[in-house]
């Protein structure tokens, strides 16, 4: 590895407003300089000493020189997320002040620094490539050059479920705005509203991306992410209740804040849970009025209710408003059954999987069809009475 | 550092509402005017509400990507940008003239310059202009031709209706088609009857819409007798009642309207170089070359959600 001229010079034109940074400090005093990194230190050097001496600190220097000449920003969300990438320590944030929730648990894969590598450690580790993964994501920090190494990476990025996919099979691309097309249908070709659905579809590959385009196609795959991230990792994630964020609305949403509390428990089972979106819902009925279902494991956090349950609020704050009746049908118990088996299905997004010819399957086409032919009369209603009136 | 966001509606149901909003960033990004390009919405992500987290820079436009002064603009995005000193008064508009605000977002603490929508910016009628001329292939379109500009058209705002009648009397006055015409879906005079408000041969009709979707690709192409049925399509120009009609879509998958976001950030201050002429230059090349001239049928269920 060699450390390239213009990276020494910079760094010397630094030392004398000192420099520290991941283990490397350099300081100046009456010309003489000072040089420490965790495995070495050494004192009263001239600059001709200094030089040599940055030679073997080399690791240091280069790390120095991408972190801070060619990423810098620090304090923002890209910088503390590419850091995040190669487990750095996430310096900019403030371990103590960390919200609940899996970045800040001190253990597992997601949280900030608990898992960083020291320098020489992270330079073994980025010559075969650091991943991460980012919801649906899988990401790789890795050198340009593997073989002599001078800092700077690159970032590869791929489903999760295409770890193992050979590189050739896969659909390769350069352009962060490619990952916009890619995340607006799900496998089946179906539209997907919402980006943190777990339906992103494989089959391709981002190589080679700078930071500032990694972060860019992230952004385009799981829009806001990385800015709540940082936002939660520094413990300043703003949270709106379901209340609050309810009574806002107007125009035709108005009506979502007479959504009944017990309607708002049902509605986040349905919508808000980790088979339905990657979020982990934060927000809760009202601030120290939590609700009962369970916000999730997903990676990011989420802040407030989203414009699809905004969407759906409404059309169960109408349907709510209509009160209950009493009705006489006929039904066997088996089609009674078949009943709970066909919204099961429907609820669990499985009727695609149920076989033709299963019609031990209550949510079987055939079995569902057959049940219309029985018990829908000639108008295509269920043959219902009512009989509270 | 300055960025723009383009503030869109978007759609939970049509994956193709958004389309322009994405091309017209693009364009914009590509000028390299702003260090930050995003695009935002009411109903997809980024959301209004998490939009400007997003970005780094400290001074932000937003221009909606809308087509008059009303609920979205006055109401919606502001609140859900959270620029809590906002007054629909600081526009001083009188439901056209809206020009920018400067406020702050409250859980950033960044300069917002809200601006007004594109719909209304004197630089659309250009817009809509050359939109006949791609429609019809003809640079120089204008004699023996009349235009109508058509609106959707509501009761319960009469904004709506202000912005497709000020763009069709600016381009009145310009003299350029024989005959110029507003005309709305919803209200009086309505575009059913597109005919009886014409005498030239030739009409070309410019539905002043963002996207394209349920409206510009099914109901008005089927109200105006096109086509019986709009997932058979249709030919432009078409034959009805004697005249031809050059139907065009939806104004806003024009090329020439990135130069009106611009536009719009420029008047709110924003140093965008010679950014206007770039895309000025691309719009025309692509008008020459009439690369996306004429609407696609089949382009979705609309954005009706």
């Amino acid at each position: 590895m060699t450390v390239a001229t213009d990276d020494l010079e910079i760094l010397l034109e630094r030392a004398s407003a000192g420099v520290a940074f991941d283990g490397l400090h350099v300081a100046e005093t009456d010309g003489e300089y000072t040089l420490e990194t965790p495995v070495n230190e050494w004192t009263g050097l001239n600059e001709t000493d200094l030089r040599q001496a940055l030679e073997s600190a080399d690791e240091y220097v280069t790390n120095w020189r991408y972190w801070q000449e060619e990423i810098g920003s620090e304090g923002t969300a890209r910088r503390a997320f590419l850091r995040w990438c190669e487990r750095a320590p996430v310096t900019d944030a403030e371990p103590d002040e960390a919200t609940t929730g899996p970045w800040s648990d001190g253990d597992g894969d997601a949280d900030a620094d608990g898992d960083a590598l020291p320098v020489h450690e992270r330079y073994d580790a980025l010559r075969d490539g650091i991943n991460r993964e980012w919801g649906q994501l899988s990401i790789t920090a890795r050198f340009v050059d593997i073989d002599d190494p001078d800092g700077e990476r690159v970032y590869d990025l791929w489903h999760v479920d295409d770890a193992g996919t050979d590189l050739g099979d896969l659909e390769v691309y350069d352009d962060p705005r490619d990952a916009r097309d890619l995340a607006t249908y799900d496998e089946d070709g179906r539209y997907r509203p919402l980006k943190t659905a777990p339906t992103l579809p494989g089959g391709w590959t981002f190589t080679g991306l700078s930071g500032d385009e990694l972060v860019e196609t992230v952004e385009f795959f799981y829009p806001a992410t990385v800015a709540n991230w940082h936002r939660e990792l520094r413990g300043n994630l703003d949270v709106d209740h379901w209340l609050e964020t309810a009574e806002r609305q107007t125009g035709i949403y108005d009506v979502i804040d007479e959504l009944p509390r017990e309607a708002v428990e049902w509605m986040v089972e349905a919508c808000c849970v980790d088979s339905q979106c990657l979020r982990r819902r934060e927000w809760q009925y009202e601030e120290g009025d939590d609700l009962d279902v369970d916000g999730g494991d997903g990676p990011f956090p989420c802040r407030e209710p989203c414009s699809l349950v905004i969407a759906a609020a409404r059309k169960w704050a109408i349907l709510e408003s209509e009160s209950e009746r009493t009705y006489e049908l006929e039904l066997t118990t088996s089609e009674l059954n078949q009943l709970e088996e066909l919204i099961d299905a429907v609820a669990e997004g499985h009727t695609d999987e149920i076989r033709e010819a299963d019609v031990n399957d209550g949510a079987n086409r055939y079995r569902a069809r057959y049940l219309r032919a029985k018990r829908f009369d000639d108008e295509g209603d269920l043959e219902a009475t009512q009989v509270d009136e | 550092m300055q960025a723009l966001v383009i503030a869109a509606h978007g759609s939970h149901l049509n994956p193709d509402a958004s389309d322009p909003t994405y091309a017209h960033a693009d364009t914009i990004r590509e000028t390299g005017a702003f260090d930050e390009v995003r695009e935002a919405f009411w109903k997809e992500e980024p959301h209004f509400r998490e939009v400007i987290r997003t970005l780094e820079s400290d001074e932000v436009f937003v221009v909606p990507l809308f087509i008059s002064e009303g609920y979205f603009t006055e109401q919606i995005i502001p609140r859900e940008l959270r620029l809590d000193d906002w007054d629909p008064d600081q526009w001083e508009s009188d439901g056209t003239s809206a020009s920018q605000a400067t406020l702050e977002a409250e859980d950033v603490g960044k300069t917002i310059h809200y601006c007004g929508p594109v719909g209304t910016h004197d630089a659309m009628t250009d817009v809509i202009i050359q939109r006949a001329e791609t429609a019809t292939e003809d640079p120089n379109v204008g004699d023996g031709f009349g235009l109508t500009v058509v609106g959707h058209g509501t009761d319960r705002n009469e904004n709506s209706a202000k912005a497709i009648e000020y763009h069709s009397d600016r381009i009145a006055e310009r003299d350029r088609f024989d005959e110029v015409t507003a005309l709305f879906m919803d209200e009086e005079p309505e575009v059913d009857d597109v005919t009886d408000y014409f005498e030239s041969d030739d009409i070309v009709v410019v539905p002043l819409f963002i996207a394209d979707g349920y409206h510009t690709q099914e109901d008005i192409p089927e109200d105006m007798g096109l086509t019986e049925d709009y997932r058979l399509g249709w030919d432009v120009p078409s034959e009805v009642d004697g005249h031809q009609i050059w139907y065009t879509g939806a104004v806003g998958t024009e090329d020439l309207l990135a130069d009106v976001l611009l536009e719009r950030a420029a008047d709110a201050g924003a140093d965008i170089g010679d950014a206007r002429e770039a895309v000025q230059k691309l719009a025309a090349s692509v008008a020459e070359t009439g690369a996306d001239s004429g609407p696609e049928p089949n382009a979705g269920a609309g954005a009706g959600d």
